[in-house]
């Protein structure tokens, strides 16, 4: 990767995250939320990318992408209500809570901003991420691995279950 | 300018914060469960970020964010489904109006 | 034999206790109780006068009952010539009385109390007689009043009876007040109320002679209110609403004649208190006088009779006033047989024509001849014509007013009166056509309970008085006597004027009711204003009414009214004051206390309404909270 233009490409993705996570919590249309949504998780896959995390990059799209905004849209689908235009999409609470996330992005943008962090500059990244995680996945944390996978089984039944008609 | 930790870090908070204000004021549930699913992003890239720049030998944070993404998944498949019977009984999408537990 | 003479008014008692409790309801039992054992009083008090005309000494039992540092009250006996002489009278006529009421009560619904009544007074009248002491006799004063309220109000549901026998308490009990206001002065003054003891007090001098005339005085108060003299003669004619034999018992020969008997009893203290004797001689002719003129215009056989009694009580009372105990004596138990007598052959005549008025009786010789017989004898006998009875106790009388010609001018008129109107009652009842055809018809001679009664008296009323015949060796006044026993002289003079006198009373009284050649209604047209006032009582009832029933009647609603208004309001306002207390303690209770305890539960409450507003049921609120604890949080920690 070419370090010059990696700060363009950072900028340009994190504006696009910013932006589309805003129009994501902001907007009246649902539906359009879902979309932004996808850009959104699109973004932070390339995010993914400059970090030289190309599995996860991969996998965020599979997944998240793929999969959940599909799944949201499916939900939006069902769930239709007739989006008026006097229906309102945020709540009484907007006020309080623009002033506390602010708050707390503040805070935190402070914290870190005082923290040293433990960076290592001479980082090797690897480039092979898929099967150095694959190794790892079923060697040191094949019991997570399982238990996820169990998680998942125990999801998809759940969800079954809870959303079928009797 | 170098793209350091500080910054994925400061994406990372925004992006946390703008997800933390959706589950704050959407009305929709789905809306909400969308804003969580900005928050679960933001949380990864934390953890790749730190991956990247701390230990990027170690895949643990890489690992790590891969069973947050499970996870998220699990979490919004037995949250979408439970927003549909929510749909189906009480008609309604609106999580504001959903009050039963009010005093 | 007289240690036990406390049998004679035990048996009565006895008899009233057991016809009360017991035998009410069987009649004949009930009577032949009562009559036996006043019977058996009766033969007591024969065999008492036979050992006493033997032996005339006195005999006294006496027992202490309450003992007082100063004065001691004791129960007693006193037996001597007068208590005999009155025993003899008391029991025979209660006998012959109650005999008679065998036929005349016959058929009333209260036969069975009518003789427990009859027995209880015989039982006072005879302890009267007998007591030794003040004290004592004033219990059984009180008592025989007692008995007369209840036997004069005996038919009760009739008003004027049960007026008539309040009447006659009241004003008896007037009297008694000034009684018992001469036992207190005695008491003070002897130290004792033994009647020996006072009389020897008395006549030793040892009693200041002014408080002894008080005394006197107001003992013979006593006197005045029970055998109705002048002024409180008023309850004698209406105590006529009793019955019959109750008259002829009580208020002819034993109760009125008890205060004849107190101050006959008592002369010691009028004899040297001579001012006290003129006092009571006084009341007496005023009595006699006045008593007399009244019953000569009466139209009741009842009433005539009993201001008859009034005046012969009069009669009594002035011979004992003036000293003459033998003559006070005599006529008491002369006039209780003639007087007894003519009562009953009233009761007799009413009990056959069903009037009391003369007015329509007439001609009833015929039918009623023992009746008429009887009465006509007892007529003579009060006119006093010899040789009956009544001659002799009113030639005494007359006699004990030599040296005081007012009093004998007096007592003469009062003997003519007498006489006049006794035959008027007897032409207008017996002679002559019968004015009212129809009760004519109806009449008829009473059952023989009644008529033997009558027979008995009529022999008595003829020869009662013979104990007194002044040419006697051992006559009455030998007997019975004051001080020391004296023979009487006759006093022929005095004895052909007051038969002159009897028999000019009969003789106006004959033409003027059997020939009516003088008629009484054109005597009563040109006397108008006399005979009203005559016929009216001299209006003593209506002056009493108006000067002393009228105020005191007054004067007792004003005390109710004070009573109501005054002492009510004052309790009603403490009433109402602690309703008004109890009013605040409720008004604190409510606002205060309450107040304190809704208050704390309203502060939680209100308190809880405020914080439970944080449970809207609304999930991002929640989700809000937890961000802003996160954030504050960090703010701490890091910043």
């Amino acid at each position: 990767m070419d370090s010059a233009i990696v700060p363009y490409l950072f900028y340009l993705f994190s504006f696009m995250i910013v932006v589309s996570g805003l129009l994501v919590v902001i907007m009246k249309n649902i539906f359009h939320c879902a979309l932004f949504l996808i850009i959104c998780l699109f973004s932070v896959a390339g995010v993914y990318v400059l970090l030289g995390a190309d599995f996860i990059a991969a996998v965020q799209v599979l997944l998240y992408v793929g999969a959940i905004a599909v799944l949201m849209i499916f939900a939006i689908m069902l769930t239709a209500k007739v989006s008026g235009i006097g229906i309102k999409q945020q709540n009484e609470q907007v006020p309080i809570a623009i002033i506390t996330t602010v708050a707390f992005v503040a805070i935190a943008l402070y914290g870190l901003g005082k923290t040293i962090w433990n960076i290592k500059t001479d980082a090797v990244i690897p480039d092979n991420t898929t099967m150095a995680i694959g190794k790892l996945l079923m060697t040191t944390y094949v019991v997570p691995f399982e238990i996820v996978s169990v998680v998942l089984l125990a999801a998809l039944i759940g969800a079954i279950v809870i959303a079928r008609r009797n | 300018m170098e793209i350091s930790l500080a910054h994925y870090l400061a994406l990372a908070a925004i992006l946390f914060g703008i997800g933390m204000f959706g589950v704050l004021t959407r009305r929709n549930a789905v809306g909400i469960l969308m804003s969580i699913e900005l928050m679960f992003n933001a949380v990864n890239i934390n953890l790749v970020a730190f991956n990247r720049f701390v230990t990027p030998a170690d895949f643990t944070g890489q690992i790590f964010s891969i069973f947050v993404i499970v996870a998220a998944a699990a979490e919004a498949t037995v949250g979408l489904a439970i927003v549909l019977l929510i749909y189906r009984n009480f008609r309604d999408i609106f999580v504001d109006n959903i009050n039963l537990m009010k005093w | 034999m007289r240690e036990f003479s406390w049998i004679i008014p035990l048996l009565p008692l006895l008899s009233f206790l057991v016809i009360l409790f017991f035998t009410r309801e069987n009649r004949k039992l009930s009577s032949a109780i009562s009559i036996g054992a006043i019977a058996l009083g009766f033969i007591y008090a024969i065999g008492l006068l036979i050992r006493q005309l033997g032996d005339n000494s006195e005999f006294e039992m006496r027992f202490a009952w309450a003992v007082f540092p100063t004065m001691s009250l004791e129960v007693g006996i006193l037996i001597d010539s007068l208590t005999t002489m009155m025993l003899v009278v008391v029991t025979t006529v209660s006998m012959l009385v109650q005999i008679y009421s065998l036929g005349y009560m016959h058929g009333d619904p209260r036969f069975s109390r009518y003789f427990a009544y009859l027995s209880l007074f015989t039982f006072s009248m005879l302890g009267l007689v007998l007591a030794n002491n003040f004290f004592l006799v004033f219990i059984f004063w009180e008592l025989v009043g007692l008995t007369s309220y209840l036997l004069i109000g005996f038919w009760f549901e009739k008003k004027s009876a049960s007026d008539a026998g309040k009447k006659a308490f009241i004003t008896t009990r007037i009297g008694d007040l000034g009684f018992i206001v001469g036992i207190l002065l005695l008491s003070i003054y002897a130290g004792t109320l033994n009647y020996r003891e006072v009389f020897a007090q008395a006549a030793g001098g040892v009693i200041p002679t002014a408080a002894l005339s008080l005394a006197g005085v107001f003992i013979f108060c006593g006197a005045v209110g029970k055998s109705a003299q002048f002024p409180l003669h008023v309850w004698l004619p209406d105590a006529m609403e009793g019955p019959t034999p109750v008259s002829a018992l009580i208020h002819a020969a034993t109760m009125v004649a008890a205060g004849v008997y107190l101050v006959a009893r008592s002369m010691a203290i009028y004899a040297a208190a001579p001012t006290a004797g003129m006092v009571v001689a006084c009341i007496g002719i005023i009595t006699a006088l006045l008593a007399a003129s009244i019953a000569l215009v009466q139209n009741d056989i009842k009433r005539i009779l009993a201001y008859s009694t009034v005046s012969q009580l009069g009669y009594m009372i002035m011979a004992l006033g003036l000293g003459s105990f033998t003559a006070g004596t005599l006529h008491l138990m002369t006039h209780a047989f003639f007087k007894a007598l003519l009562f009953l052959c009233a009761g007799s005549v009413i009990h056959a024509v069903h009037t009391q008025d003369i007015q329509f009786m007439g001609g009833l010789r015929g039918k009623m001849k023992i009746t008429f017989w009887a009465m006509f004898i007892a007529a003579l006998s009060i006119a006093g014509i010899p040789p009956l009875s009544g001659f002799w106790s009113k030639d005494e009388i007359v006699t004990a007013t030599m040296g005081h010609p007012v009093f004998m001018v007096l007592t003469l008129l009062v003997a003519f009166m007498t006489a006049f109107y006794m035959f008027r009652l007897i032409f207008l009842t017996f002679f002559g056509a019968p004015r009212d055809q129809q009760a004519y018809d109806h009449a008829h001679e009473s059952p023989r309970s009644m008529t033997t009664p009558l027979q008995i008296l009529m022999v008595l009323s003829i020869c009662a008085g013979w104990v007194a015949i002044p040419w006697l060796k051992e006559g009455y006044s030998m007997f019975v006597y004051f001080h020391e026993p004296e023979a009487t002289q006759p006093h022929y003079l005095i004895m052909l004027v007051s038969s002159v006198v009897a028999l000019s009373g009969i003789g106006l009284a004959y033409l003027m009711y059997y020939k009516r050649s003088i008629s009484a209604d054109a005597l009563a047209a040109k006397f108008k204003p006399l005979y009203t006032t005559l016929y009216n009582k001299w209006y003593f009832d209506e002056i009493y009414d108006r000067v002393i029933i009228k105020p005191v009647l007054a004067l007792t609603s004003g005390l109710w009214i004070f009573d109501n208004g005054v002492i009510d309001w004052v309790v009603n306002f403490f009433g109402k004051f602690t309703i008004w207390v109890s009013g605040v303690k409720q008004w604190f209770d409510v606002h205060i206390v309450d107040g304190a305890v809704n208050g704390l539960g309203y502060t939680v409450w209100s308190f809880g309404a405020l914080i439970r507003q944080v449970q809207t049921g609304r999930v991002q609120l929640y989700g809000f909270f937890i961000v802003f604890g996160i954030v504050v949080m960090l703010l701490i920690k890091v910043v």
